[in-house]
């Protein structure tokens, strides 16, 4: 009887071995390529570098980067490149390079591409084509809190006024990822400090330290006593240090280089993306055609609180609003929250369906809140609102 | 105290030319020796080793056949720019402006793919981004080549500041452009119609640029060397007072070289936007107008030379891109290797032109 138990086992256990093997050997191997616009000096792409080290070695994952590639037919060529060494995933970071991917994306169709920040997925009608995202306002919003708490500090202390209360803000580009993160930031500090106004200045490109400090000096110059940016290099936040103005970061923390002025930085996290898109090309099912990384999910992170340069309590009041925002209760784009020349909008046309016809197809307020990143992942809030100046216009 | 005469050790004197044997054996020591320095350095700095980092190098120009047609492709477009600026170089003219004059030609090719779609049948819209290319890039050579001409204005200075203006009226037409709003990128001109698209070769979209650069090479070449108007630039280039002399309208001269330097940049304009890129950034021409510099001078102004030095730049440079993938080293380690053999072929120049004589008895005074 014990004979027969054991050979049972024994048996059992070879053809649960022989069932697992093959199923093992399915699973396609990934060979991961990335293409990154600038290289670890850029914050920005840093983010995604970390993200892809830390994405293709939890899965075990061989990968291959290509850093410094410009928005041009060098990015086909280095997507091309790594199609040839054998990659069937190919990741880029930055959103010029979309339509060069796409090209390749229709040459290519047994690779499965994902692009960063872009619009024309849901559109463009390629089964092997991606765009991927994060709702990063959410992480704006808690930025935004993090520096109305350092106002409203300011205002009790007697160094500003309440009406003094203004934040300056450096962005790259005036398109809606870049004015759907500044108001989301705005609406956060004046969550907590409601006599907060700001002012936007922009650079015009994605990295140029030189230009970001300028904007910087400028903005101080102005009388802005706090400073938050999105742009991709260290320029402003070394001349906030300099100047001793507090200031909310992105993509990363400050606090080595800037210890007495970062307050906080709010990112968006790649690897659950990243980590998402490979295990579907590895098991052969299909990836969305847009993907938003959400708080609750990992894909929106905040960065530690700098104790040293943040308001008291700072770091405890995120995690409250952080909740709240997770459960819904709070709504960033709450349209009681912010006008525009003093009306409240009740509905709002969005170029969501991005065909190089500016023209607004879809309505993306409902319930009493603009429901940002829903119907395509790439940002579509691009309203001025009450509150906002942009100094450059 | 007595007072000792200081000799010195070596002193440097002019070398009387050297056989063609010498020069080139200077020219392979000097190579050697720089890839020697590059692995001493790799092997120090990063601790890979050299020889894996040479293989690397090789095989960013050579791997695999796309990437010898994108090293074809790159070689032709710093040649194109290269075979630009010399006849000016020929001259002792020396047109820094070669970036500016490619930028504007392509800033025109886009405005006619851009403004024009739908409107012309395609063959008269690739018809006028050929014309108005190669017209803009010879206009912008054309306004230092009058200022020079007439009130003798230094091009030097004058050709590298219309670089600025050209990358700025470019990143204008970026805004103005931009799809979508705000993002300040163009993205592929008419990527669903391919409106304005040069026709290229059956699944080989590089070997248009290829033959047009290879045929205007040796253009340049006949058109420098056995041609009346190459001549005249030779002797400009020799002696202003000497072309007066013999009749030489030297004013003339320089506008119209410029203006064909001008014009054979915005033909680079033209490949790179009508022909490979269909789109247009600040970027495009990616210092080609500098490059082509050092390419024209290693060469001589040697058109045919001019190959080869260009094949060395794109080979380096995509090599230094290789290890960069390869090794996950940063790009500018590329660039650093890039700078010690570039260092040491321009000092063997010293090397063939001088000599380095030891001071006899030098160590016995003092």
């Amino acid at each position: 009887m014990k004979k027969i138990l054991a050979l049972t086992l024994a048996l059992t256990m070879i053809f649960a071995l022989a069932a697992f093997s093959p199923a093992a050997s399915a699973e396609t191997p990934v060979k991961a390529g990335f293409i990154f616009l600038h290289d670890e000096n850029s914050t920005y792409d840093l983010n995604f570098i970390n993200a892809a080290k830390e994405a293709c070695e939890r899965l075990g994952v061989e990968y291959m980067f290509k850093t410094g590639i410009p928005e041009d037919q060098e990015c086909a060529d280095a997507a091309e490149e790594l199609i040839d060494e054998g990659c069937n995933f190919i990741f880029a970071d930055s959103f010029g390079h979309e339509p060069f991917l796409i090209q390749v994306a229709k040459d290519y169709p047994e690779v499965q591409f994902c692009h960063a920040t872009g619009t024309q997925a849901h559109t463009v009608g390629l089964p092997n084509y991606h765009n991927g995202f994060a709702s990063i306002y959410e992480g704006r919003f808690l930025g935004g809190v993090a520096a109305g708490l350092k106002l409203n500090e300011m205002i009790e202390s007697g160094a500003i006024t309440a009406d003094q209360a203004k934040i300056g803000y450096i962005g790259a580009f005036p398109y809606a990822e870049v004015k759907s993160g500044y108001t989301s930031f705005f609406l956060g500090a004046r969550y907590v400090c409601p006599s907060a106004t700001m002012e936007v200045t922009f650079t015009n490109s994605w990295y140029d330290p030189t230009l970001e400090k300028e904007g910087a000096t400028k903005l101080i110059a102005n009388g802005c006593v706090l400073i938050s940016e999105h742009a991709d290099s260290m320029g402003a936040p070394t001349e906030c240090e300099a100047n001793g103005v507090p200031f909310v970061f992105y993509n990363g923390s400050a606090a080595d280089a800037c210890p007495n002025t970062f307050i906080v930085a709010s990112r968006i996290d790649w690897v659950p993306y990243m980590e998402y898109a490979m295990t579907c090309v590895a098991e052969g099912r299909d990836i969305d055609a847009d993907w938003t990384g959400t708080m609750a999910g990992g894909g929106v992170k905040m960065t530690e609180v700098n104790e040293k340069a943040a308001a008291p309590g700072t770091a405890e009041k995120l995690k409250e609003i952080a909740a709240l925002l997770e459960s819904g209760e709070l709504q960033v784009f709450d349209t009681a929250t912010w006008t525009v020349d003093g009306a409240t909008l009740t509905e709002y046309l969005a170029d969501v369906d991005d065909m190089g016809d500016f023209v607004p197809e879809t309505n993306v307020i409902a319930d009493g809140y603009f429901h940002e990143s829903e119907f395509r992942s790439a940002p579509y809030f691009d309203i001025d609102i009450d509150g906002i100046t942009n100094i450059d216009a | 105290m007595n007072k000792k005469t200081k000799t010195p050790l070596f002193h440097v004197a002019k070398r009387a030319a050297l056989p063609w044997y010498k020069t080139w054996a200077i020219r392979g020591a000097a190579l050697l020796l720089a890839l020697v320095l590059c692995g001493a350095v790799t092997s120090l700095v990063t601790g890979e080793n050299p020889f894996a980092v040479y293989g690397a190098i090789w095989k960013g120009s050579f791997g695999t056949t796309r990437k010898i047609w994108v090293l074809l492709q790159n070689i032709a477009m710093l040649l194109c720019v290269s075979l630009a600026v010399t006849p000016a170089f020929r001259m002792r003219c020396w047109n820094l402006g070669a970036e500016g004059q490619a930028l504007i030609g392509a800033l025109a090719c886009a405005a006619c793919m851009i403004t024009l779609a739908g409107r012309l049948p395609n063959w008269a819209i690739i018809l006028c981004m050929v014309v108005s290319s190669l017209l803009a890039g010879a206009v912008w050579a054309g306004i230092p080549a009058f200022f020079k001409a007439r009130y003798n204005t230094n091009e030097t200075l004058f050709t590298l500041m219309m670089n600025y203006v050209a990358a700025q009226l470019v990143a204008y037409f970026c805004v103005v452009w931009e799809s979508p709003k705000g993002s300040g990128t163009i993205g592929i001109i008419n990527q669903k119609t391919e409106i304005g698209w040069i026709p290229q070769f059956p699944s080989q979209k590089y070997l248009l640029n290829i033959l047009v650069v290879a045929v205007l090479c040796v253009l340049i070449y006949i058109y420098l060397n056995y041609s009346k108007q190459g001549y005249e630039i030779a002797v400009v280039g020799e002696s202003e007072r000497t072309a007066r002399y013999v009749g030489i309208k030297v004013e003339r001269v320089i506008l119209r070289t410029m203006l064909l330097s001008g014009a054979i940049c915005g033909l680079a304009g033209l490949l790179l936007v009508g022909s490979t890129n269909h789109t247009l950034t600040a970027s495009i021409v990616d210092g080609r107008g500098f490059t082509a510099v050092m390419v024209s001078w290693l060469a001589k102004f040697n058109p045919i030379g001019m190959i080869f030095t260009s094949f060395l730049l794109v080979f380096l440079g995509r090599g230094a891109g290789e290890i960069a993938t390869k090794f996950g080293l940063n790009r500018s380690f590329g660039d650093i290797l890039t700078g010690i053999i570039l260092f040491c072929i321009i000092g063997s120049e010293f090397f063939i032109n001088y000599e380095i004589k030891l001071t006899r008895g030098a160590g016995k005074e003092g």
